[in-house]
């Protein structure tokens, strides 16, 4: 049963579909969604280590979620499983957005240290906000959006720690359960949009596979069974 | 050994022999069916002025690349070949009878995204069939390139047939109000089909059939079953579509041309001027459009000279990779 690969799988060869999926966050109720149309997921589920799988008559291949659009932008994967957070962020990707699968809810958010000020100061006197994010693109055009500067600071870790440290006023991020805000000493000031998991499609499979692509929304809709 | 570079500006780059050999090849196979179908080779400058390439509008119609002249005039890098031949059709060819048929080689150039590897300078071929109407136009430009496909080897290629004005007609025919239908039409621009449905469900006093047309004429794309499917939604903007797509499709059984056709009702292509039939091609090696094309019976008019006009652009790097990639699949290479 050794899903290791014996050759690279080059795209639209007439063989399975393939599918994109998101390791991390969205892990654990994608292969809970992927069990709810017949798939199977014992192997994904059992083997965290492998990075292509063959189940049900598809190809399952997992990554980053940052990396999905990626993939199928580049018909690397003919569908993916990702956040809207990270197609927000990319958004010049050129992948048809099929569905919103309805899990992996959370907020992007502004959010500043409880009872700070230095975010409205800091705009008040300096003209701009000091604004620590993994979300550049996004933070960059809700400040634009709403008729504000902000100096973007892109971090690639821990975001909370930049305002604890006085590294920027405030934080745009990825909020679930705001518990790691709250842990922080952290508190939301402005929403700027809701996350679910989204299905996405290349925009050559989507056409010369119409029926096999249409046949898996149909399945994958929440609400179909 | 110290390392020499040079840097080339982001978006550009050199062809060395190997890959210009090869490209060259395409061109003269390209143009050798340009030739066959009786389209004679037009060159126009690289730079035109910016008003002229304005004409096009649309999303990415707008040159990237501007500047002035030592007189004060305001240039741009041609972003499209099509604009600047209907420029030259209207006025060099004013007083000539009958259709024209015009074909072309050159490179356009577009803005790109930083960190993506775009280019900014993509080579293009195409032709422009200017004095022909629909369906009949339309089919022989279809022809031509399908020719064009299996002269570069591209056998498995496929061609999506759609119509630009059937949505908007349709958003316009269930009185969906301007700002909505612009918001609608920037979603199904964009592929955002999640968007589309949060657009369509939020516009007042829509009934439930108009609804369900909006959401499902998007996903509507196969062989000749999708117009029957299609009528089956009803309106009046809907079975004009149909009426127009079926004697496209009429005209292209007849030529031969049909089997690789795909007709699809969500086509919506992101150049301004297009009026009626639009075209997609697709390879099913690569994950990329190898290029596109279709009907703009109102550009020329934008140049003072009215006359129904189609015309395709195959964008030749992208051809040059299918043709790789297709090589690959025929060898079973991994």
């Amino acid at each position: 049963m050794s899903p290791v690969v014996d050759r690279a799988i080059r795209a639209r060869m007439g063989g399975p579909l393939k599918l994109a999926l998101p390791r991390g966050a969205l892990w654990d109720e994608t292969l809970d969604a992927l069990d709810r149309i017949g798939v199977d997921t014992s192997e994904m589920r059992s083997d965290s280590r492998s990075l292509v799988f063959e189940a049900s008559g598809l190809t399952l291949v997992t990554m980053r979620p940052s990396d999905v659009p990626t993939y199928v932008e580049g018909g690397a994967a003919d569908l993916g499983i990702t956040g809207k957070d990270v197609l927000l962020e990319q958004s010049d990707r050129l992948v048809y957005e099929l569905l919103d699968l309805g899990y992996g809810s959370c907020q992007m958010v502004l959010a500043a240290r409880a009872g700070d000020p230095s975010l409205g100061e800091s705009e008040r006197r300096m003209g701009e906000m000091r604004i620590a994010t993994k979300y550049p693109r996004i933070a960059e055009r809700h400040f634009e959006g709403s008729g504000r500067r902000a100096e973007v600071i892109e971090v690639k870790g821990s975001v909370e720690l930049a305002p604890l440290v006085g590294l920027a006023d405030g934080i745009v991020d990825l909020v679930a359960t705001g518990r790691t805000l709250a842990e922080n000493g952290l508190e939301v000031r402005e929403e700027i949009a809701t996350s679910t998991a989204r299905l996405v499609a290349n925009r050559v499979s989507h056409k010369l596979r119409a029926a096999e692509v249409d046949e898996l929304v149909g399945r994958l809709r929440p609400g179909a069974l | 050994m110290r390392p020499l570079i040079h840097p080339i500006p982001p978006g550009t780059r050199d062809i060395l022999p190997d890959e210009m050999r090869e490209l060259r090849e395409l061109q003269r196979t390209l143009g050798e069916v340009f030739a066959r179908f009786g389209y004679g080779e037009v060159a126009t400058p690289t730079l035109e002025y910016d008003e002229v390439l304005q004409r096009g509008e649309g999303r990415s119609a707008a040159a990237a690349y501007r500047f002035f002249d030592e007189n004060g005039e305001l240039l741009a890098l041609r972003s499209d070949m099509t604009i600047p031949i209907a420029r030259l059709a209207a006025s060099r060819f004013a007083d000539e009878g009958g259709p024209l048929r015009l074909c072309y080689i050159g490179n356009a150039y577009r803005a790109v995204r930083p960190q993506r590897g775009q280019l900014r300078q993509f080579m293009h071929a195409g032709v422009e069939l200017l004095g022909a109407p629909a369906p009949e136009g339309t089919a022989e430009v279809v022809e031509v390139l399908s020719a064009a496909l299996d002269a570069v080897g591209l056998n498995r290629a496929v061609l999506g047939l759609g119509d630009a004005a059937l949505y908007r007609q349709l958003l316009a025919a269930l009185d969906v109000p301007d700002d909505a239908a612009a918001r609608i039409v920037d979603r199904l621009a964009d592929h955002d089909l999640v968007g589309l449905e949060r657009e369509v469900s939020s516009v007042e006093g829509l009934g439930d059939d108009g609804r369900e047309t909006l959401l499902r004429v998007p996903g509507m794309r196969g062989g000749a079953e999708v117009l029957e499917r299609a009528r089956e939604l009803g309106g009046a903007p809907v079975e004009r579509a149909a009426e127009r797509l079926q004697a496209t499709y009429e005209a292209l059984v007849e030529r031969g041309v049909a089997g690789r056709v795909q007709l699809d009702l969500g086509l919506l292509r992101d150049l301004g001027y297009y009026t009626g039939s639009i075209l997609e091609v697709y390879d099913p090696a690569l994950g990329h459009i190898l290029g596109g094309g279709g009907r703009y019976d109102d550009l020329v008019a934008r140049f003072g000279r009215p006359m129904p006009a189609a015309g395709f652009s195959l964008y030749l790097e992208r051809v040059h990779l299918a043709q790789l990639e297709e090589e690959r699949v025929e060898e079973g290479a991994p």
